[in-house]
């Protein structure tokens, strides 16, 4: 197991440096740079940069360097001394742009995941229990329905519907009143009332898929010749059910965990445009279009290096849970 | 013969040798075809694709009005209703519409449209039009209907400039219903020529395949095709903006088909007929195309179309915030891009109109793509 697990750490590495170069030519790929997109900027507030301004700004940002050199300025300074560069856009460091808004993200990320599990997993069984049946149908249709809608667009409905019904779209993760307060009772309701949304329209469409995975494995558990043997025995149906088909049936639920988290960082960067959330995605939107590059590179790289994260431990996961897996590749 | 009621002459066929027989000699493909069209909704959902592609191949003869042409008289109005009955209760055999006035809500004062009962116009098949090429050839000012000037049709409402919604989704089915397509195909290929060199060959190659997909991979979907997307430099060509976008998406795509094709590959390559076929003196080329592709095209059939989907909600996506398709080109993303400000959907909810076709082509596609999954698996019932 611990040999596994060195030998698919030590296979990640090179995929990370990998990425990181990959990462650093697509952001610099944009026609112009930052400089260049800032001088329109002031041009447009009625300001004009010349070129000698410009070139000056360059040198101090260091922009006028090959690509190659710029890569390894930018990976020497992550590797050895933990600083991603500087958002040009706000004017400090990248890593204290990230650490503001990483409390809010996990906390959506986080709830969205509890959020899915506890609503996937009963479904799931319900579902499979019960198969052909209208609730069947209907959780079936719902699910259907989730994959098939941008989640973007739900949460433009939901706002219209919120903002029908209780006159108030749930704009942002918090009411403007709570916005800059320190924290209490009354911020934590606010924004749990805020996250309904958030959570609802980022975690659909996964929800959806795992209602499926795990209606999918409910059915093959449920006719095995253990639960025929149980059933013989005179056991409880409940006490069946939750013993042997749900326990084995989770285990591919559960080793999706990490690639899990990492997709729903991901999955909410659209909805947080949207939606307008103080979180990640919005951030690195813009420093996307912006032209800040470091920003939106180690955005890039950080998301890029979750998903490496979460492939690993999802791999991890299932080989401590599966035996199987393990012994083929020892045998390899 | 002839007059037996037609229930009766199938019950009879059906019990007939030749037709077990039929199923028995059937070639996969026929099996295939013949459990695809027991799949009520795989079925319908082919019928509703078909009729979606058959409109976007000739949209501009059935829209009624061109991409850009708008009538500022006309801003935010709702669709119109196509009536059979007028206001005095009697009955035309041919719809016409009212024209639409503009008005002051008495209560919020804002801007509204109310129905004209004094003026309607009838509407009319093959009316004459702006000018457009029929199938991109023959010149022409024919559309399929219309109604006659100086009468507007606006049969799904107008957007924020006064240009008609129906229209505007109809032309923009062409782009938002081709980029998956050209996107998959291109992934299509690229995933069967090298996840075939990689499973076929094997060795240092299918290793650097191997990692080079892994990397790939490891690469976030979304985060990738907006920093890819944003890189498209601004004010270029539609035709070079439309190929961009669909290289981006291929150039994701394409892994997921490589994986299969090398499994498939790697499976069957140690199967006794390849084996013998090589012991023959078979050339490599005429082994895959003729002993390994037709062992698994059809999973790769199903594979595709489910890939297409994700590029569907992908592209809607990117068009929406402005990364993807931008004006003057038009596609149901784009043509989201209004519902972006709450006020405009709770204002002038005909704006999520696009979001429907969206949902039933996404929708649709998903049900091709089960059908398929079920018609091709030879041990599903």
């Amino acid at each position: 197991m611990l040999q596994y697990s060195i030998k698919r750490i030590l296979m990640a590495i090179p995929v990370v440096m990998f990425i990181s170069f990959i990462v650093f030519y697509i952001i610099q790929l944009p026609p112009g740079d930052y400089v260049s997109s800032y001088s329109a900027q002031m041009t447009a507030a009625g300001e004009v940069m010349t070129q000698a301004d410009m070139d000056q700004m360059r040198a101090n940002l260091g922009l006028d360097r090959p690509v190659y050199e710029q890569y390894a300025i930018w990976i020497k300074k992550i590797v050895f001394y933990g600083d991603f560069g500087y958002s040009f856009n706000y004017n400090k460091p990248v890593m204290d742009v990230v650490k503001q808004y990483m409390g809010l993200t996990l906390v959506v990320s986080l709830v969205t995941m509890a959020f899915q599990y506890i609503v996937a997993i009963p479904i799931g069984i319900y579902t499979a229990v019960k198969q052909y049946s209208a609730g069947d149908y209907f959780f079936s249709g719902i699910s259907f329905l989730g994959m098939a809608t941008p989640n973007f667009l739900l949460a433009i409905i939901l706002m219209y519907l919120s903002y029908t019904w209780f006159g108030d779209p749930l704009l942002g993760l918090f009411s403007s009143e709570y916005v800059n307060a320190p924290w209490s009772m009354a911020k934590m309701m606010d924004l749990l009332k805020h996250l309904v949304i958030p959570v609802i329209v980022i975690g659909l469409a996964s929800t959806a898929d795992l209602i499926r995975v795990m209606r999918g494995q409910m059915l093959d558990e449920l006719n095995k010749p253990n639960v025929i043997t149980a059933r013989s025995k005179g056991l409880s149906e409940t006490k069946i059910l939750f013993k042997y088909p749900t326990r084995a049936a989770l285990n591919p639920i559960v080793s999706t965990f990490g690639w899990s988290l990492s997709s729903i960082f991901t999955g909410s960067t659209i909805t947080a445009i949207v939606l307008n959330l103080p979180i990640q995605g919005p951030v690195m939107y813009k420093a996307l279009l912006g032209q800040d590059m470091y920003l939106a590179g180690s955005w890039l790289l950080f998301m890029s290096l979750l998903t490496v994260l979460g492939t690993l431990i999802s791999d991890i996961l299932l080989a401590w849970l599966d035996p199987k897996i393990r012994t083929e590749f020892r045998g390899n | 013969m002839r007059t037996l009621p037609v229930f009766r002459r199938s019950t009879t066929e059906a019990l007939k040798p030749e037709a077990a027989k039929d199923i028995n000699y059937s070639s996969q493909w026929r099996l295939m075809y013949i459990k695809f069209k027991r799949h009520k909704l795989a079925r319908i959902s082919l019928y509703v694709l078909g009729f979606l592609y058959f409109v976007a191949l000739f949209a501009q003869f059935i829209a009624p009005y061109g991409l850009q042409s708008y009538d500022s008289k006309y801003v935010n109005a709702p669709p119109m209703t196509v009536r059979f009955i007028d206001g005095e209760g009697k009955f035309h055999l041919q719809p016409f519409v009212y024209e639409l006035k503009s008005a002051r809500d008495p209560e919020t004062m804002r801007k509204i449209f109310v129905a004209d009962t004094e003026k309607k116009y009838s509407l009319q098949f093959f009316v004459k039009g702006e000018e457009y090429k029929f199938l991109g050839l023959i010149p022409t000012t024919r559309h399929l209907f219309g109604v006659e000037e100086p009468g507007r049709l606006f049969m799904l409402g107008t957007d924020a400039m006064g240009r008609d919604m129906f229209s505007r989704i109809v032309l923009g089915s062409q782009i938002s219903l081709s980029i998956p397509l050209v996107g998959v195909g291109i992934s299509f290929v690229l995933g069967l020529i090298i996840g075939g060199i990689s499973g076929y060959f094997g060795g240092w190659l299918d290793s650097i395949i191997q990692r080079i997909i892994e990397i790939i991979r490891s690469f976030p979907t979304l985060p990738l095709w907006m920093a890819l997307s944003a890189a498209i430099p601004p004010r270029i060509p539609i035709v070079t903006m439309y190929l961009y976008i669909v290289i981006i998406f291929a150039f994701i795509g394409w892994t997921d088909l490589a994986r299969v094709v090398r499994g498939k590959f790697i499976s069957l390559k140690n199967e006794d007929y390849v084996i013998a076929a090589k012991i023959a003196g078979v050339g490599n080329t005429k082994i895959i195309v003729k002993h390994l592709l037709p062992g698994f095209i059809s999973y790769l059939v199903v594979a595709t179309t489910l890939a297409i989907p994700n590029m569907i909600l992908g592209e809607t996506a990117m068009s929406f915030l402005g990364l993807g398709i931008r004006s003057p080109a038009t596609s149901w993303g784009v043509l989201l891009q209004e519902a972006q400000k709450i006020e405009n959907v709770a204002l002038y909810p005909w704006k999520l109109i696009p979001l429907g076709f969206v949902i039933l082509t996404v929708l649709a596609y998903n049900f091709l793509g089960d059908g398929l999954r079920d018609a091709a698996d030879p041990y599903k019932k």
